[in-house]
């Protein structure tokens, strides 16, 4: 009986527009999703740095390498803002990261494509971060207050990438053929993966009515899908580039438009770690684990030393 | 040794001078010094700060949100230190 009140009393402050803060007292499922999200939020960020951060050494000039430097650091400042979210919920990065690490908590599966060419830092900017942003400013409206907030935050940087990818793109589209086209072909690979990475359809993702309700998610994934697609379409035509999709069309009275069948068996086939670079990726953050360890340690047998000093 | 990823510590960041320090978020660092140089890389990328605070989590002690009622009830019923609470007549001037 006491739960009820208390599920009662939690779902008033939601309902009311009230964020739940780490000591307040919370239901376990409604913990139990934000720790899993935030920390598949987090792991996303910092696995995310990989396939960009195959591109610094090669950037074409000083300008796009000072830009991809900042972006890729942006995104270690995310992962490090969502894993202290995440621990707010009272779990350590320690344990977050070994999950990672074991494979029991996932990452987004659009990080498991390979960067190619350096078109791909362009459509990574333009696709994936503007797909990032739709979804991060409908969480950031979320019930969580240390999630919302590092959502604000976040959403305020990302625009620069996304801005930046875009800037890439239309550089390239208006370059050489050879540059168009390699700038084609990075939407090509890149469009699919990008509307997949918003989950799966609405009547595939189960149990999502109490979570709406707990406001731990916003809006459907479909939701978020058709308004990323109805907002890069016209993108890609002012640029002279055009979307891998040949049903593909305007509907005039949704004022939507419409899209053709998304391969989900790819789809759950990449979540279950069998993309092109699950296992690159799983090895070069486990690999910086251990290669860091040494690290770790001797930082803090310097802090302990200079306390006795102290003392 | 265990593999700790080192103590949390909090962060506080003045934006501008004259402005109280804010709470922003915290960063895993083996000492204050460390911890200060990746609040700055953390949280301050982008002239967000003049000036850096770091506490260890741990020295900070907490109201309770299940007391919230009672532990500030006893401002709640004093009306009276409000200005407002005074009817002063129109007319009268700089009150």
């Amino acid at each position: 009986m006491e739960d009820e009140k208390k599920i009662a009393a939690f779902e008033a402050k939601i309902a009311a527009g009230n964020k739940i803060e780490p000591k307040d007292w919370m239901p376990e499922a409604y913990r139990k999703q934000l720790i899993r999200m935030m920390s598949q939020h987090a792991h996303s960020e910092i696995v995310g740095m990989l396939p960009e951060g195959n591109w610094i050494t090669r950037a074409p000039n000083l300008r796009r390498k000072a830009i991809l430097l900042a972006k890729v650091q942006d995104e270690a400042g995310h992962g490090l803002y969502l894993y202290s979210a995440t621990e707010t919920l009272g779990i350590d990065r320690t344990e977050l990261l070994e999950q990672l690490h074991t494979g029991k908590a996932k990452y987004s599966s659009i990080f498991n494509y390979p960067t190619l060419t350096w078109a791909d830092i362009g459509a990574i900017g333009w696709l994936v971060d503007g797909a990032a942003i739709m979804n991060q400013t409908a969480l950031a409206r979320g019930s969580y207050g240390p999630y919302s907030r590092a959502m604000v935050r976040i959403c305020k940087e990302e625009s620069f990438h996304n801005r930046q990818g875009y800037e890439i793109m239309m550089h390239l589209a208006q370059g050489t053929p050879e540059q168009k086209a390699m700038a084609q072909d990075a939407l090509n690979r890149w469009w699919w993966p990008s509307i997949m990475m918003l989950g799966p359809s609405d009547d595939q993702s189960p149990n999502s009515e109490q979570l709406m309700r707990w406001k731990v998610k916003m809006e459907s994934n479909d939701a978020i899908r058709q308004r990323f697609i109805d907002r890069t379409v016209p993108q890609a035509d002012f640029i002279g580039l055009s979307i891998p999709d040949k049903d593909l069309k305007f509907n005039e009275a949704t004022g939507h438009y419409e899209h053709g069948p998304i391969n989900w068996e790819e789809f759950f086939e990449v979540i279950k770690g069998n993309g092109p670079c699950n296992a690159k990726r799983l090895k070069a953050r486990t690999d910086a684990d251990k290669k860091g360890r040494w690290v770790r340690d001797a930082a803090v047998a310097y802090a302990e030393k200079k306390k006795l000093k102290a003392a | 040794m265990t593999d700790t990823q080192w103590p949390v510590w909090e962060v506080f960041v003045q934006a501008n001078p004259g402005i109280p320090h804010k709470h922003v978020g915290n960063v895993h660092a083996a000492d204050a010094e460390m911890a200060i140089q990746n609040a700055r890389d953390v949280y301050t990328r982008r002239s967000e700060g003049i000036s850096i605070w770091v506490v260890p989590a741990n020295a900070i002690s907490a109201s309770s949100p299940e007391d919230q009622g009672s532990f500030f009830e006893p401002s709640n019923d004093k009306p009276y230190r409000h200005p407002t609470f005074y009817k002063i007549p129109e007319g009268v001037k700089y009150l």
